[in-house]
């Protein structure tokens, strides 16, 4: 029993040490794991934040090659330097017109009974014909002017005319709203006279253009104009004029003709904008101022002339609309004006008697048109013209007065015209147009068949 | 009786410019196009004030020199515009009728967002026969936000010159635009990713900006040149094309003529879209560039 429980004794010892041996092993390896362990986590750590790291560089890198390679693709394609002489060329422009006329009238037998007609107003040829063919340049001159030229060759009669239309000079940010121009320009007077014969909607001039300004008043002077710091538009102007050419005629120092003209404008919404203006042309002591009469004459022939006073009163109005204020696929247009001329002096024919004929003369002549246009597809526009004239000329000789072409042997002009445009590109146009021109007693059936190209620089959207 | 008119008329005239000239604070800025006149309003914040000649719904090749805009351009401190002969049909002529100097080329008043930056597609022949190009390049610049992100930085400066006064809030409103425009261009360009590489058929080369910037690939053009409508032969042309090479989406400006695009959309079952070219009123830039990348991005999923 003693041995057994000795031998217990042992056991238990050599166990519990044998156990206590085998427990401080464990502690070591667990020990020693742990430290392990610690170690990886510290280097996965360390990885981790370099991984971090190369991948934000990376990002880095690739925005800045993005950058760079925006950058370069700029620089390929930014502008180099260039040198020559003609670096500061002028804007050129030229006009190509020309025309296929079919009249049932002889149209020289043209006339407007009670307006003495001037210089090319007449219909023009029968048949083909090239129209004004113009060459205009344009620059700034520096920074205070600016220039134009506009030259046009046209053919009168057989012969080659090179015509002076427009060379003006004219102030650039003067300030204040002021411009002013001088030279030889258009005058402001109603609204198509400003513009260039090849921009309006018809191949022709209307007929109270025609009667009074035969077709443009152009003439040189002087030309003032003010632009009110308003947010509707108001435009106050007015020009001293050397009163050389027709309508005017016969000065030779001074101003000969003077205007005055106000336009108010805006806009009704995004749709619709408008445009009124009143003009005065005045020219006082005319002397000599040659006209047609009937038909075509030779200088050896009477010729009438006249001197006095004169003045014009004109009105115009115009309204346009395109759906959401966008012209280029759809546009309409109304467009009216009225003008009113009074005169008063002599007219004598030249070349005539002994002794001359010659009559006191107090004229009254007036007349409107109105035309509206519809551009109904972004190539295809129509437009549609009524014209309609006037007169109560009196003079103290009624036969003198006849022979003049000033009496209205009691008929009212009038012509309706219809026109087709088609228009390829910006810059060209085919027009289409039939007249029912009653402007003498022989009523006339006219067609045109016209083209206006542009060449060169880009030309202007005039309002 | 007409004489009495032109008189009376004048007298008003000169009793209201006087009046007008009374309340002068703000600057007053005319932009040519919508988008100029949302960053200058970002930009120039209370001290300006901004008109807008035309909006999105306005093709601004196509603008006329009307009498409102005469008027709007003489009392103008500051003009900001495309430039690159965009408005070349019409700014000139404002130009030159308002007798404004502030605003002449030149000046510190005119300022011409494509001067600020290099254009796409400047073309090697000038000839007309090509359709209405652009001798300095591709005009639609304000399509690409990084070329808008140059553009404004000088369109501040400028303002900075132009009204000194003012300057510590131009600069202030400059950082808050840039913060902003920053942080919108790394959502879109995110956002966008899937629009890499989706090819397009356009209606007018008005996107080149917007093709580079999110890799877009042009495929056909429906304009057989620039600024000539579609013809019928060139719309079939285009068809086949797309037959044998499907696109995913056709694009076209607000102020084009959609028919051509509806045509083909109906022929070919390519989605056509129809995107504001530029920030309607009151709009902002972020506002408008975040509807147009939404709207691709929606079309093409």
């Amino acid at each position: 029993m003693h041995k057994a429980l000795l031998a217990a004794a042992i056991t238990a010892t050599i166990f519990n040490s044998a156990m206590a041996f085998a427990d401080s092993e464990t502690e070591t390896i667990r020990q020693q794991l742990d430290a392990l362990k610690k170690d990886y986590e510290q280097r996965i750590q360390a990885l981790e934040v370099r991984l971090l790291k190369a991948e934000e560089n990376t990002q880095q890198a690739n925005t800045k090659v993005q950058e760079i390679e925006h950058t370069l693709a700029q620089n390929n394609v930014s502008k180099k330097a260039s040198f020559g002489q003609n670096n500061f060329n002028p804007a050129i422009n030229v006009i190509l017109d020309g025309q296929s006329a079919n009249f049932d009238n002889d149209p020289e037998d043209y006339e407007l009974p009670g307006f003495a007609l001037g210089p090319e107003s007449g219909l023009g040829e029968k048949g083909f014909s090239v129209g004004h063919t113009e060459l205009a340049m344009s620059a700034n001159i520096d920074d205070k002017f600016y220039g134009k030229l506009t030259i046009a060759v046209a053919e009168h009669e057989g012969a080659t005319e090179i015509e002076l239309e427009e060379a003006y000079i004219q102030t650039l940010g003067l300030g204040h709203g002021l411009t002013v121009k001088g030279g030889r320009f258009f005058s402001e007077i109603g609204y198509l006279n400003k513009q260039h014969s090849h921009s309006w909607d018809f191949a022709d001039a209307p007929l109270i253009y025609r009667g009074l300004f035969g077709n443009q008043l152009i003439d040189d002077g002087l030309q003032i104009s003010y632009v009110a710091p308003t947010d509707t538009f108001l435009q106050l102007g007015a020009e001293l004029l050397s009163g050389h050419r027709f309508p005017a005629g016969g000065r030779t120092n001074g101003v000969g003709a003077w205007t005055l003209f106000v336009d108010l404008g805006g806009d009704i919404g995004i749709e619709h904008s408008w445009q009124l203006g009143l003009s005065h042309w005045r020219a006082n002591d005319i002397e000599d101022r040659q006209s047609g009469g009937h038909g075509h004459e030779e200088s050896e022939v009477e010729t009438p002339s006249f001197s006095g006073d004169s003045r014009v009163n004109a009105v115009e109005f115009v309204y346009k609309w395109a759906p959401n204020g966008n012209p280029k696929n759809q546009n309409f247009k109304i467009q009216m004006e009225y003008f009113d001329r009074r005169e008063t002096g002599d007219v004598t024919m030249l070349n005539s008697g002994p002794p001359v004929e010659t009559t006191g003369y107090d004229g009254h002549q007036k007349g409107w048109y109105a035309q509206a246009t519809y551009k109904f597809k972004p190539q295809w526009q129509l437009g549609l013209r009524h014209d309609r004239l006037s007169s109560n000329n009196t003079g103290s000789d009624a036969d003198v007065l006849g022979e003049a072409g000033l009496d209205n042997e009691g008929h009212r002009p009038k012509r309706v015209s219809l026109a087709l445009d088609w228009l390829p590109g910006e810059f060209s146009r085919v027009r289409l147009q039939f007249n029912k021109d009653d402007s003498y007693e022989k009523s006339d059936s006219q067609f045109l068949l016209q083209y206006t190209m542009s060449l060169g620089s880009h030309g202007a959207h005039q309002f | 009786m007409f004489n009495w008119l032109i008189t009376k008329i004048g007298l008003a005239v000169v009793l209201f410019s006087l009046c007008a000239n009374a309340a002068y604070a703000q600057i007053n800025v005319f932009a040519c196009e919508p988008e100029w006149a949302a960053l200058t309003q970002q930009l120039g914040g209370t001290a300006v004030k901004v008109f807008s000649a035309t909006t999105s719904q306005q093709d601004p090749h196509h603008i006329q020199a009307r009498p409102s805009l005469i008027a709007r351009v003489r009392r103008a401190d500051l003009l900001v515009c495309t430039g690159a002969d965009l408005e070349v049909g019409w700014l000139p002529l404002l130009l030159r009728k308002s007798g404004n100097g502030k605003i002449l080329p030149g000046q510190r008043g005119h300022f011409m967002a494509a001067d600020q930056v290099a254009l796409l597609e400047k073309p090697a022949v000038l000839d007309r026969s090509l359709g209405d190009i652009h001798a300095a390049g591709n005009p639609h610049i304000h399509f690409d936000p990084r070329r808008m992100q140059k553009i404004a930085s000088a369109l501040s400066q400028r303002l900075i010159i132009i009204d000194p006064a003012n300057s510590a809030l131009y600069q202030q409103n400059q950082q808050d635009f840039t913060q902003q425009w920053q942080q919108a261009l790394k959502k879109w360009q995110q956002t966008a990713k899937a629009l890499h590489g989706t090819k397009i058929v356009v209606s007018h080369n008005s996107w080149v900006y917007l093709e580079q910037w999110l890799g877009l690939i042009k495929v056909a053009t429906l304009e057989p040149k620039p600024g000539i409508p579609p013809s019928s032969a060139h719309l079939s042309t285009v068809l086949t094309q797309l037959k044998r090479n499907p696109a995913a989406m056709i694009l076209t400006a607000s102020y084009q003529n959609n028919q051509a695009a509806r045509w083909l959309e109906k022929k070919t079952a390519i989605p056509s879209i129809e995107l504001a070219f530029g920030p309607a009123k009151n709009e902002t830039l972020v506002q408008w560039f975040e509807q147009i990348v939404e709207l691709l991005v929606k079309v093409r999923a």
